[in-house]
């Protein structure tokens, strides 16, 4: 059986919540809220199908290739975490569990609005970047177990930090007052890259042939627009992204009246924002760290190298480290630490794709 | 303070090493100038960031650009002076501040709970005030019940006409965060051992050969103590593919003269030896290297043998008077696509092959090419099998070779990060104080709590608390 009809069902079903969830916030209409939940869980229990076929099919093609392993190390070994394919798609699983938690935790609907589009993206991601999703060799690195839990506790890690920066943008959303404040400004442009640069990658995926689709990152990214050769088009790209961050900036307060009459309050959010970070940060210590600096060590005798990966991976917990001070001790509050759960996660974002795709550091993902 | 506006000059050292702000600003400049580090290629070729700095900042200002960066330490950043520098003010800040806040979390933690009164109770950041038209005595039973049952130890104080209840759980969680910390310098400790008391290098061994040392760079050799040799190295590959499934080599540890330690090393299962660790890493080949084979014979319904076999070296296939020689060997056979012809594809063993001159004993000789990786180029006419087990001798294993007497430590500070990081996060120090006055007929109780974190969580628990005691109460009146 292929576990690609799940995966895409699944993923249709989630673009199809984000739009469902959209138009509740904008219709406040108890139904389309229903909808969009039933549909999510849909998309959640099909993908969660589609993650069994892709393991079920992955153990069988290592015992194809190594018929004397034991049905414990096999599943293991065929756990699907093994490339950037596999890994996104765990990454929206997980972000997708950790929304219906909440969701059901808050009896609150409006975050879905916030959370599927980043599942959304990620989805959108996998797609035009051309990243292979054929079930390949596993290459003697990354046999081991440290990197599984790794990669496991890691991602489910960044799914929580996904939460946590929906419920930090939808918090600024409602909190501020005046479209000059500051941390709304920085949300507002930091949202705005995000989509520029997803929309440029689906211009690039476009204008390529599909040969040329799975070296998109490595040697076309942005090409057909901000970064083309041709000055005009190049010019006319970087107005147009400035337009859309006005756009974006001008339009995003207009969501505050929204999410006020849907009871999102901001406590609740900054609560949201918190306890999801309380949840990732130890994930993240543990796995994304502790057990890649085990795996290193194992692999290589190096439990630290200061490889671009390694050092995303800090900074990424730098930025946590200092939320979590900044909010506990340094006395920030509000605005202030919403802004760093923003930053967080773009730190996240830059660790897991950045460094593989932007800096191209020695870690095994780069090539897949 | 008595003295407030003559701080000392230590006093105010101290209290700028063990403040927060300190912190917040230190973790700012490390990430932001950890960010340098992964953008400028670190400890390489001057050429290769040249390169990358024109392309921010032209040809002609690179150089100088260069050198103003090589001069900040961006070259080498991790061990720059001033990085270095930051991660030292950083281990000092967290000392200085956790030695600073402890005595006063020891004191809270310490400071045994008293009861307190209604009053005292409702001014409690979690409360909670009810009636009950039932006894004093009554009403204390469910309440020491239902704490009991939520494993709260209570304590009690009786005086005319009232009860105050008061306990506590989870209080030592508070020293989870001063875990945390701690286990952040003791993995700063652990990495400073490794660097001071161990090393990293790497040892390049051919097939056969063996060293009393390894190297740190190509010029600095270090005494290991005892003899490494490689018996062989392989490299095998997934089925008709080239990507490679697993690099072995086989290993033995010898001291004075004797062998006391043999195993196949891979990756991610290395061997180590008194405190010396060998990781399979690359391999190679050597130039000009002359290697011998290992050839399989089994004639027709025959039992296999292993021959040892140098160039042009004649053998025969046992009982059968066909005797072979080898003329060619291809490390990575393969036929050209334009030419049809017979190429490598590559210098290193990837696809290895020998081309072999049967000549049977009626004169009709022919070649044919064995490979290693396809089995059934083995068989020749006649039923008979000539295999390549090996061509062995010019390859050769690279290993990293470290001694690390500092991972201990950052293990066993990971482990009390984990098990200090979920306390912290998840465990909190609960208080609950109880007053309960009134007679045989008729009482009123405060219930008042505070808690360290997650106060959300701590209120719906006294809700609980509440609940089952009033239902309780409901119940026995029932009755
Ligand atoms: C990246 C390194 C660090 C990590 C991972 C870390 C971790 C933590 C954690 C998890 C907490 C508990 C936060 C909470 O209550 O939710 C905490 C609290 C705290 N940290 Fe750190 N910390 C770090 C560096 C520092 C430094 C350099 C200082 C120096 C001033 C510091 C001072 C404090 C203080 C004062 C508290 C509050 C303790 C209390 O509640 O009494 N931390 N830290």
């Amino acid at each position: 059986m292929n576990s690609s009809l799940f995966f895409d069902i699944s993923a249709g079903a989630y673009i199809a919540a984000m739009i469902t969830y959209v138009i509740y916030l904008v219709l406040r209409n108890h139904t389309a809220g229903l909808v969009a939940s039933g549909i999510t869980i849909f998309g959640f229990v099909s993908q969660t199908i589609a993650l069994v076929i892709r393991w079920i099919n992955s153990y069988d093609f290592w015992m194809s290739s190594h018929p004397m392993s034991g049905v414990v190390e096999a599943l293991l070994r065929a756990a699907p975490l093994r490339n950037l394919y596999e890994s996104l798609i765990f990454f929206v699983w997980s972000l997708i569990l950790a929304h219906i938690l909440v969701e059901f935790k808050y009896k609150n609907r409006s975050l879905g609005a916030f959370v599927t589009p980043i599942a959304a993206m990620a989805l959108l991601f996998i797609d035009i970047s051309g990243t292979t999703k054929e079930i390949q060799p596993l290459i003697p690195a990354l046999q081991s177990n440290w990197l599984l839990f790794h990669v496991l506790l890691s991602f489910l890690g960044y799914a929580a930090f996904g939460v946590s920066f929906g419920a930090a943008a939808a918090y600024l959303i409602v909190v501020t007052e005046s479209k000059k404040e500051i941390p709304y400004i920085i949300g507002s442009v930091i949202i705005s890259i995000f989509i520029i640069v997803l929309i440029g990658m689906g211009i690039d995926f476009l204008s390529l042939s599909s040969a040329e689709r799975a070296q998109l990152i490595q040697s076309h990214f942005l090409k057909s627009t901000l970064r083309s050769e041709s000055g005009g088009v190049a010019a006319l790209s970087w107005v147009l992204s400035l337009a859309f961050v006005f756009a974006v900036w001008q339009v995003g307060l207009r969501l505050k009246s929204v999410l006020g009459s849907l009871n999102l309050t901001h406590t609740m959010l900054d609560e949201i924002e918190y306890k999801s970070i309380a949840v990732g940060f130890p994930l993240f210590t543990i796995g994304g760290l502790i057990m890649g600096a085990i795996w290193a060590n194992s692999a290589w005798g190096k439990y630290w190298t200061w490889d671009p990966k390694e050092t995303w991976s800090l900074i990424t917990w730098f930025v946590y480290a200092l939320y979590l001070h900044a909010r506990f001790v340094g006395g920030w509050r509000g605005k202030r630490v919403a802004i760093l759960s923003i930053i967080g996660f773009v730190a996240v974002i830059f660790t897991y794709l950045g460094v593989n795709l932007v800096l191209s550091g020695l870690h095994a993902y780069g090539s897949g | 303070m008595e003295n407030k506006e003559k701080k000392d000059i230590f006093e105010s050292i101290w209290d700028f090493l063990a403040s927060v702000k300190l912190a917040i600003f230190v973790l700012i400049i490390l990430a932001l100038s950890s960010i340098i580090g992964t953008i400028v290629e670190q400890k390489a070729e001057p050429a290769q960031n040249l390169a990358l700095l024109s392309k921010f900042f032209g040809d002609s200002a690179a150089p100088t650009v260069y050198n103003i960066f090589a001069k900040l330490g961006f070259m080498d950043m991790y061990g720059s002076w001033w990085f270095t520098s930051f991660l030292v003010i950083f281990s000092v800040n967290l000392i200085v501040c956790s030695i600073d806040r402890f005595p006063k979390t020891w004191r809270i933690i310490k400071t045994p709970q008293k009861p307190l009164s209604a009053n005292a109770i409702k001014s409690m950041p979690v409360k909670k005030e009810l009636t009950f038209k039932v006894g004093l005595n009554t009403v204390k039973d469910e309440f020491l019940n239902v704490l009991k049952s939520s494993r709260y130890h209570v304590s009690e104080a009786t005086e005319e006409g009232s009860v105050r209840l008061y306990t506590q759980k989870g209080r030592y969680a508070r020293l989870a965060v001063y875990v945390v910390h701690l286990s952040i310098i003791l993995i700063f400790i652990g990495a400073i051992i490794g660097i001071r008391y161990g090393f990293k290098g790497y040892l390049n061994l051919p097939e056969g050969s063996s060293s009393n040392v390894l190297y740190e760079s190509p010029t600095k050799s270090i005494p290991l103590g005892f003899t490494v040799k490689c018996n062989w190295y392989e490299t095998e590959y997934y089925d008709g593919s080239d990507t490679p499934k697993e690099f072995h080599s086989e290993l033995v540890v010898i001291e004075d003269g004797r062998e006391v330690l043999k195993k196949i090393i891979e990756v991610n299962d290395p061997l180590t030896y008194k405190g010396i660790t060998f990781f399979q890493s690359n391999y190679g080949i050597m130039p000009n290297a002359v290697g011998q084979f290992a050839i399989d014979i089994t004639p027709a319904g025959g039992q296999e043998k292993r021959l040892w076999l140098k160039f042009g070296d004649i053998f025969e296939i046992p009982g059968t008077g066909i005797r072979g020689r080898i003329h060619d060997f291809s490390p990575a056979l393969t036929r050209d696509r334009n030419t049809g012809r017979l190429t490598s594809y590559s210098e290193n063993m990837v696809n290895p092959a020998v081309a072999i001159e049967f000549m049977p004993p009626d004169g009709n000789s022919f070649t044919g090419w064995i490979l290693k990786r396809y089995p059934e180029t083995s068989k020749i006419p006649g039923g008979h099998s000539v295999k390549l087990g090996d061509y062995w001798g010019v390859e050769y294993t690279g290993l990293q070779v470290s001694k690390d007497p500092g991972v201990w430590l950052i293990y066993l500070a990971s482990v009390l990060m984990c098990i200090s990081l979920y306390i912290c996060f998840f465990m909190s120090s609960k208080k609950i104080w109880i007053e309960i006055t009134g007679d045989r007929k008729a009482v009123s109780v405060a219930v008042g709590g505070s808690t360290n974190r997650n106060r959300l969580n701590f209120e719906s628990e006294i809700d609980r608390i509440v609940a089952h005691v009033s239902e309780a109460i409901e119940g026995r009146s029932k009755k």
